[in-house]
């Protein structure tokens, strides 16, 4: 299985509850629980996507990693550092080496300063020496990201919608980071800029050994680009597969439903709808037993009840959190993990 | 390697987006003239002392010259018989100089105290070729003690309106940036501080201490700050989630440099509009107190004094138009320029019309990266 020898990050038991506040004296009348419970570990070198339909948690997963929300519970632990611990100087160097790139390229940038400037303020910040050696790596990044050197003393809005994320891309470069956290770093942006954002961040994968956490809502972004596909539901992860073998098959009812609902551009190809009842049930008002069984249509009596299914590897590298899965996709139980409901051990993360 | 081109104002370098709020600025006239007006005003009160003075400008006077409004000179020097400095308005020390040199006085050879012995008439005595705009009941000239006045206005006003909005948008960015309990903790303190009297609090240090100029700024600093932290607390809140904010934290940046850097710019906008109205209303608020008398000590030139003098003596009403027409065009301009400065700084004049940047293709540029990898 997936050890944890080859994880550059790995989460346990991460959970971040936002408090519900009403009333006059803020009396705190409930949770939104907006991770509940995450297991999982990002192998070094890979893109793994993070794929989950709006308000599943999938954001503020990519903010507890990147340490910009704390944690309610649970741990991060990256190259053997426990990150939720950190403070001051231990947590700027944290901070070097997970970055993010942001979703709407319009924000995130300053529109006040040139994109030299944004370039050169990681730079400045963790201390590289000289204006000279700064002006050098300023132009080299930009570079790498495709935009041309020339272009460095314009301000954001001189720039498309694709250089913008580009320097964006180019910011979080800047420190030389080994894992960066894309936050829906392309659905801002024009189909045909996507590709391009996505070959550049596969090219700089590549020429600087960069480890990925692609977030998206989009599993035809991610297909593209990643090595390993979690599916996020309601704070949890409901799925976790090899790309290939997820987009063959899913099997957990929910992303199979989202896949089919990704579009094929085919359109002689033949491919069942699975249209999904209601909505997903709030967070703050979440269900007993699975998660998804108000809208799952293979839900079961062992559904419907307490305790939530645990994240289980129903065969080698595909871990499934459904009681089902293995009786719906016709795969011969192995029963060791159905007695022991909360029962993932320590060394056994998916 | 190609500079990036730089737009310069005033030989300061200014973003395309400051180029189009000065264009917004100019493009109100009303405002850009009022600018002028005022600009020219106040310079022109800043030198008051060569304006209206009972000092001459320059003495010839046996063979030497002698500058009377630098230096203090006992009226010995010019064969008098006392060793206190000279008073130059006295007929029997005039007469010693024009015997032996000659004097020039200023246009206005009257400075804000000094006391017109000889008026044909009781003071207060109605404008003529000699007091412009009459004297006040204690037989000095108004037109003297308006330009002092005035200046001593607006200094009061700058200086008063820099320092609370240093402090002010010092505390709104604190309470806006770190939010939670520093928040609602700084924010019930500055309701039970707004909530103290400073009126009272000004006629009790008043009858204490004699108030003077810097006295009465710091007592008025003590709750005058509180104007703007409205504005920049709320644009602080706003701005903590901006991404490009997150993103400063991710990289690592520190709070102060965050603020400074990435907040405090859009806080500035409403700040920058605000400070106008701010300043005409520091110098209302000094002309209120000097109206009702705890403002500045006795003897100062100030509008407000000037307007008590008309209100006690109606049959003189040069004294009361005076300080009306004065005060009024004044604050006129001050917020004439206010107007102009919204405008500059307004989002929706400031993006009408601007077209959208033309799309370069981002990929040509990527062959050489190779090359210099990092």
């Amino acid at each position: 299985m997936t050890g944890e020898a080859l994880a550059i990050l790995t989460l346990r038991n991460l959970q971040k509850y936002f408090p519900v506040e009403k009333g006059l004296f803020s009396r705190s009348t409930g949770w939104v629980k907006a991770v509940d419970g995450v297991d999982l570990s990002v192998h070094r070198g890979e893109t793994l996507g993070l794929v989950g339909e709006s308000g599943c948690g999938k954001s503020t997963l990519g903010k507890l990693i990147t340490r910009l929300e704390g944690a309610t519970g649970g741990e991060i632990e990256f190259e053997g550092r426990d990150t939720l611990s950190l403070k001051g100087s231990a947590l700027r160097e944290l901070r070097r080496e997970i970055q993010t790139i942001f979703q709407d390229p319009y924000s995130s940038l300053n529109p006040r300063m040139t994109a030299y400037d944004i370039i050169e303020e990681p730079l400045l910040v963790h201390g590289t020496a000289s204006k000279t050696e700064r002006r050098n790596r300023v132009f080299e990044l930009l570079e790498t990201v495709g935009i041309r050197r020339e272009y460095g003393g314009r301000y954001p809005h001189e720039f498309s919608g694709g250089q913008r994320q580009r320097i964006g891309i180019a910011r979080a470069l800047a420190l030389n980071p080994k894992l960066v956290v894309c936050d829906e770093p392309v659905s801002a942006l024009d189909v045909s800029i996507q590709a391009q954002i996505l070959n550049l961040l596969e090219k700089l994968q590549k020429e600087f050994g960069l480890t990925y956490i692609f977030i998206s809502h989009d599993l035809s972004v991610v297909e593209h680009i990643s090595d390993r596909i979690a599916i996020m539901y309601l704070g949890q992860i409901v799925e976790l597969a090899e790309s290939s073998a997820f987009y063959a098959q899913a099997y957990h009812p929910y992303s199979e439903a989202l896949l089919s609902a990704s579009p094929i551009p085919d359109p002689t190809a033949a491919r069942q709808r699975i249209i999904l009842k209601g909505d997903p049930p709030s967070p703050i008002d979440v269900p007993a037993g699975c998660r998804f069984h108000m809208r799952c249509p293979h839900a079961a009596e062992i559904c419907r009840a307490d305790p939530t299914p645990p994240l289980e590897e129903i065969t080698p590298g595909r871990w499934v959190r459904c009681w089902r899965a293995g009786e719906i996709r016709g795969i011969p139980e192995s029963g060791a993990n159905r007695t022991e409901p909360t029962g993932l051990h320590q060394n056994d993360l998916p | 390697m190609q500079a990036p081109p730089v737009d310069r104002f005033c030989g300061v370098r200014i973003s395309p987006l400051t180029r189009r709020r000065l264009h917004n600025f100019r493009a109100n006239r009303r405002g850009v003239w009022s600018l002028w007006i005022f600009l020219a005003l106040f310079a022109g009160s800043l030198f008051a002392e060569v304006v209206a003075n009972d000092k001459p400008l320059l003495i010839y006077f046996d063979g030497g010259f002698y500058a009377p409004i630098a230096k203090a000179y006992p009226e010995t020097t010019f064969g008098g018989t006392f060793e206190t400095e000279t008073d130059y308005r006295d007929p029997f020390v005039a007469d010693l100089i024009d015997a032996q040199g000659w004097m020039i006085w200023p246009p206005i050879p009257y400075n804000h105290r000094t006391v017109t012995w000889d008026l044909p008439v009781p003071a207060p005595a109605p404008p003529d070729a000699e007091h412009w705009l009459g004297t006040d009941d204690q037989a000095r000239d108004v037109t003297a003690r308006l330009i002092y006045g005035f200046r001593i206005s607006i200094i009061f006003g700058l200086v008063l309106t820099i320092f609370s909005s240093i402090i002010g948008v010092a505390a709104g960015a604190v309470q806006g940036y770190f939010g939670g309990w520093t928040d609602l903790l700084f924010q019930r303190f500055m309701e039970i501080w707004s909530g103290l009297p400073t009126l009272y609090l000004l006629i009790i240090m008043a009858s204490v201490v004699a108030p003077n100029f810097w006295w009465l700024l710091g007592l008025m600093l003590l709750f005058s700050w509180m104007g703007l932290v409205g504005v920049v607390r709320a644009e602080f809140l706003r701005a903590r989630n901006f991404d490009y904010v997150r993103a400063a934290r991710a990289l690592g940046v520190s709070n102060g440099v965050i603020m400074f850097r990435h907040v405090l710019p859009n806080a500035m906008v409403a700040t920058l509009t605000f400070l106008p109205f701010v300043l005409s209303g520091s110098i209302t608020t000094l002309t209120a107190l000097d109206f009702i008398g705890f403002g500045l000590p006795p003897g100062s030139a100030s509008l407000g004094e000037l307007l008590a003098q008309g209100k006690a003596n109606l049959q003189a009403p040069w004294l009361g138009l005076t300080g009306f027409f004065t005060l009024a065009i004044m604050l006129s301009l001050l917020v004439f320029i206010g107007e102009a400065v919204r405008d500059a700084f307004d989002p929706r004049k400031l993006f009408a019309g601007v077209a959208p940047p033309p799309e370069t293709t981002a990929e040509t540029a990527t062959a050489p990266a190779t090359g210099g990898g990092a």
